[in-house]
């Protein structure tokens, strides 16, 4: 009975002195921050003159009278639901054509992932002379068929448009290798198997390739969604959030806060919300979801 | 006896290396960081680099390790962090109007404390009064006026060639500025511009083309203490006003904003026929461009006027005595007439003393290409930069103001009311 009782108990010590690295990591650079951020939103903005001191929820309060706040917000959800769905629909696309034995494969997977490669920066800096008046390349394409010239970016009904456009053609490509990855794990022997029964190819997609790419479909979703709040490089680059913070999103009002106005008491206050928001939309897709999933 | 000749040698030993060690502390350079933004692009960090290598060779015991820091919010943003994070730079060139931030953080020391000698002194009242209007506050001298600018007009005398005007009249009032435009406006057999009239940038710094039109209807953007701002003015509305008919009544500008970044290159491209820029670009439009062109100074309502603008040389606070010393050598030595001219004309931003232009270089330069002294000329008619506690907030409240009106998203004078409104409650615990 003893020795037993202390194997588990060893077990049990062993099994927490693996994980403990891991814990301490995740602590110091995961929850630690969050809790700070909580406290810190609790307080007035300080500067070495001013210090900062203990003002409660007020921070909370001007939250729900920012005005900025609601815009971002609601240009984030737009930003999210227009690139998850599209990127995603489009690296399965993509994935689907090139695993293939099509002529030029290795090609048309380069060109496929070059997107991705690229630097963000770059690639707004690119994106930024496409959407260019008069001379940027839209607008000659538009030209050359008699088009008028449209000012893409300066025009607050376009711009975010404009930048999920960009974001969908960056992020595609790096889905897509998800996709191709997972297509290749399927056995071919489920294939066969279709081919015996006499099933279309669409039936075929439908009913066996999609459904056992669901785990890879939900792991690029979330990534998707995390990267829809968390990818704002090319906004400093192309607009600025402008004009008049028509294509601002949350994350870049955060840092327009925290490294433009010095103001980190209400960027702390912002972050909560990022946080709650980040956290209720992966509980959502890892309780709900996953359920519907099946695992081979 | 072995023993004590070994004793005598490690003596000798020590001795020669304490010799050396104190050598070379004597000659260990004081270190020096500095941070520096472009603001407008061309090869400026290569002419940064020349001068910084041409000052550490006249003074071997000092060496600067200058960091080109992206543009000018970049920069403040890179300067604010390292002070944060408690190792800010030695001195750093930041936006002139970043003088109330910076101190409001403790970040930077007056140099009327710094300077000593009557030389010294004098030196701080050499450069043109206009330009110190952003460095002084509460009778002390926080920086030292270096990258520094007006806006001017650029325009393409091809251009108004072509449409029947004369060249060498360029715009000298609002109502001529109109007229001038609508004719330089050209369109294609399907009605599509090809070329406007006129562009304005509304992004990246639009409050700054605003001090510009507010100042020529008269007005001026915030008080000298930094704590009150005045963007709901009748003079200021109609400013704003008279910005957005240039797109939506007259015709003459593209609806919408105006980018920044790719202004010089719809200049260049003649995609506009006038601009008004940053006199930051002259030189390089001077290189690039494959038609004739002028700069005249910005057109009048009821005067002529621009804010100054650009970048200062700051001190910072965390810094020994040493470091003080040296950083101020530098500073010193990069805003004599010499280096100012050869900034200059590398550049095209002002020269920032009038004993400048009377060095042989740039006396030459100006002679040769009358276009470099027009922002000098302007001088007189120029204003401060718009100013004030919590700048960078207060900048995005106007920005956001200016951008909602110029994009029919709400009216001039109710996006400049709610402007005011805001900075209202932002200025108030300053005052």
């Amino acid at each position: 009975m003893k020795p037993t009782f202390q194997l588990r108990y060893w077990n049990q010590i062993n099994g927490w002195l693996l994980v403990l690295p891991a814990v301490f990591m995740i602590s110091l650079f995961t929850h630690y921050p969050i809790v700070s951020n909580l406290f810190h939103s609790l307080f007035s903005m300080g500067t070495a003159t001013r210090p900062e001191i203990f003002i409660g929820l007020e921070n909370y309060k001007y939250l729900l009278d920012d005005d900025i706040f609601w815009k971002v917000l609601k240009n984030n959800f737009i930003y999210s639901l227009c690139t998850v769905p599209f990127s995603i629909g489009i690296a399965l696309c993509m994935a689907l054509l090139i695993n293939r034995n099509i002529r030029g494969r290795s090609l048309v997977r380069m060109s496929f992932f070059t997107p991705t490669v690229l630097p963000m920066i770059a690639v707004a800096n690119i994106w930024l002379f496409f959407y260019t008046p008069e001379y940027g390349l839209f607008d000659q394409i538009f030209g050359f068929f008699g088009g008028d010239s449209h000012n893409w970016l300066g025009n607050p009904d376009s711009a975010l448009y404009c930048l999920i456009v960009m974001v969908i053609w960056k992020e595609s490509g790096f889905f897509m290798v998800f996709y191709l990855a997972a297509l290749q794990q399927l056995s071919p022997e489920l294939k066969e198997a279709g081919l015996v029964e006499g099933s279309g190819s669409w039936y075929y997609f439908r009913r066996v390739t999609f459904p056992l790419l669901m785990p890879t479909t939900l792991f690029v979703t979330v990534n998707a969604v995390v990267n829809s709040f968390k990818l704002v490089d090319h906004l400093v680059i192309m607009t600025k959030g402008g004009p008049d913070n028509a294509t601002s999103l949350l994350l870049y009002y955060i840092y327009e806060n925290a490294f433009s106005f010095w103001d980190t008491s209400y960027a702390a206050t912002l972050t909560v919300v990022l946080v709650l928001i980040l956290a209720a939309i992966t509980i959502f897709q890892f309780a709900v979801v996953e359920k519907r999933i099946h695992y081979q | 006896m072995k023993n004590v000749r070994s004793g005598v040698q490690s003596l000798k030993i020590l001795f020669l290396g304490v010799l050396l060690l104190s050598l070379s502390s004597f000659a260990a350079a004081t270190e020096l960081t500095m941070f520096y933004p472009v603001a407008v692009g061309g090869a400026l960090t290569k002419l940064v680099d020349r001068l910084v290598q041409d000052f550490e060779a006249e003074n071997p015991d000092i060496s600067v390790k200058a960091i080109y820091s992206g543009n000018y919010s970049d920069t403040m943003t890179k300067a604010m962090t390292a002070l944060k994070g408690g190792k800010p730079p030695h001195l750093s060139v930041i936006l002139s109007t970043e003088i109330f931030t910076l101190i409001d953080n403790d970040a930077i020391l007056p140099f009327d404390d710094l300077v000593t000698t009557a030389k010294e002194k004098k030196w701080l009242d050499s450069f043109y009064p206009a330009l110190m209007e952003n460095s002084r506050t509460g009778n002390k001298t926080w920086s030292i006026p270096f990258q520094r600018s007006t806006i001017v007009m650029y325009y393409n005398k091809d251009a108004f060639r072509k449409a029947g005007l004369d060249p060498e009249a360029p715009p000298a009032t609002w109502d001529e500025l109109i007229a001038m435009g609508s004719k330089l406006v050209t369109k294609n057999s399907a009605g599509k511009v090809t070329q406007w009239g006129l562009e304005i940038p509304s992004t990246g710094y639009p409050y700054w083309m605003f001090g510009a039109l507010s100042r020529q209807n008269g007005e001026v953007l915030m008080n000298d203490g930094g704590t009150e701002t005045y963007f709901d003015h009748p003079g200021v509305i109609q400013a704003l006003d008279f910005w957005k008919d240039l797109g939506t009544k007259h015709g003459i500008m593209p609806k919408g904003t105006i980018e920044w970044g790719t202004l010089r290159t719809d200049f260049l491209e003649q995609k506009t026929a006038i601009m008004w820029h940053s006199t930051g670009n002259l030189t390089a439009v001077k290189k690039n461009a494959s038609f004739d062109f002028g700069v005249a100074m910005l057109p009048a309502k009821k005067e002529r006027g621009t804010p100054t603008g650009g970048g200062n040389f700051y001190i910072f606070k965390q810094t020994t005595a040493e470091e003080r010393a040296a950083a101020l050598k530098f500073v010193e030595w990069m805003t004599q007439p010499e280096r100012t001219a050869q900034w200059s004309i590398g550049t095209g931003y002002l020269g920032t003393r009038a004993d400048a232009y009377k060095t042989k270089e740039l006396e030459a330069y100006v002679k040769d290409f009358p276009p470099a002294a027009v922002a000098r000329d302007q001088l007189k008619y120029a204003t401060a930069e718009l100013s004030v506690h919590e700048n960078g907030r207060v900048y995005k409240t106007l920005n956001d103001a200016i951008q909602s009106a110029l994009t029919g998203a709400k009216t001039p004078e109710k996006a400049l009311k709610d402007a005011q409104k805001q900075a209202e409650r932002i200025l108030k615990r300053y005052r």
